[in-house]
């Protein structure tokens, strides 16, 4: 298994725990955990992007057809770019949307636009790096 | 891999980027509202990534590598696979339509060519869903 391909899983175990434990938050948040506007579509996204999307994109990285002998995987430093644009745009994404919930502020609205485009960076290199590996052998 | 997988994992990846784009552009429009109606985008964005790129690709991982026959055809009966893509992104196509039109028919038809397309996809892959055959007897 490449070493991206296991970044990628194992980031994905993480924002599944992170999705589940902020699950929790939010379920406690009746019962005197602090509340915290703006959980909800990092929870959603922390699921759907951090643990299935990125879980997707390790594997296939990893298990689509070789690209040729020389690159089987197309190309490693695009590996390597789309998971660091993707994990930096989720985490940003994370920090930034709950406290610009709580109020306005530049920098949380520079970093809300930076983790749109650092996650779109991210789904355009991957598929960029893995459309020609669609084939049938 | 199969044509069908090869299809429909290349649909799965233009979704990807088009459920990305509009994920982009919500997020961009909650930190700098630029246009009133690029919320009522969400729904397509859901749409695109649920059905389009997560859906759709397990349809063609599934297709692609779960057991095979030792008969022919190996993979069930294809016909089902492609009516199942085509069901699919019919029903993407008209969702994308009711996302943008006032009549709820629109909707209707979208969910029911989807739930047609998991009825053809299930039933093509039920049979496949066992141990794998390796040729040599038990015991």
């Amino acid at each position: 298994m490449p070493a991206v391909t296991r970044w990628f899983i194992k980031s994905s175990l993480l924002y599944l725990a992170a999705a589940l434990a902020l699950a929790i938050w939010l379920a406690g948040q009746p019962f005197g955990l602090p509340v915290v506007p703006g959980l909800s579509p990092v929870l959603f996204h922390f699921f759907l992007v951090g643990w299935v999307t990125q879980m997707i994109m390790g594997v296939g990285y990893w298990f689509f057809p070789k690209f040729n002998l020389q690159q089987p995987r197309r190309s490693e430093p695009l590996g390597w770019a789309v998971f660091w644009l993707l994990n930096a745009g989720l985490l940003l994404r994370g920090l930034a949307e709950p406290l610009l919930s709580m109020g306005p502020g530049f920098y949380w609205v520079a970093a809300l636009v930076s983790s749109a485009i650092l996650q779109w960076l991210a789904g355009v290199l991957f598929v960029v790096n893995t459309w020609a590996r669609i084939k049938e052998r | 891999m199969p044509k069908f997988s090869i299809w429909a994992i290349r649909f799965a990846l233009a979704y990807l980027l088009l459920g990305f784009t509009l994920g982009a552009l919500l997020l961009i429009n909650k930190a700098v509202p630029f246009h009133p109606t690029i919320w009522g985008l969400l729904p397509l964005h859901i749409e695109f990534l649920l059905m389009g790129w997560i859906v759709q690709l397990v349809f063609a991982v599934g297709y692609w590598i779960f057991p095979r026959f030792t008969f022919e055809p190996k993979r069930g009966r294809q016909g089902l696979a492609w009516l199942a893509l085509l069901f699919l992104n019919a029903g993407i196509g008209t969702n994308t339509v009711a996302a943008f039109s006032a009549e709820p028919s629109w909707q209707l038809i979208g969910r029911a060519l989807e739930v047609a397309a998991v009825a053809a996809f299930a039933s093509q892959l039920w049979y496949r869903v066992k141990p794998t055959e390796t040729g040599l007897k038990a015991g």
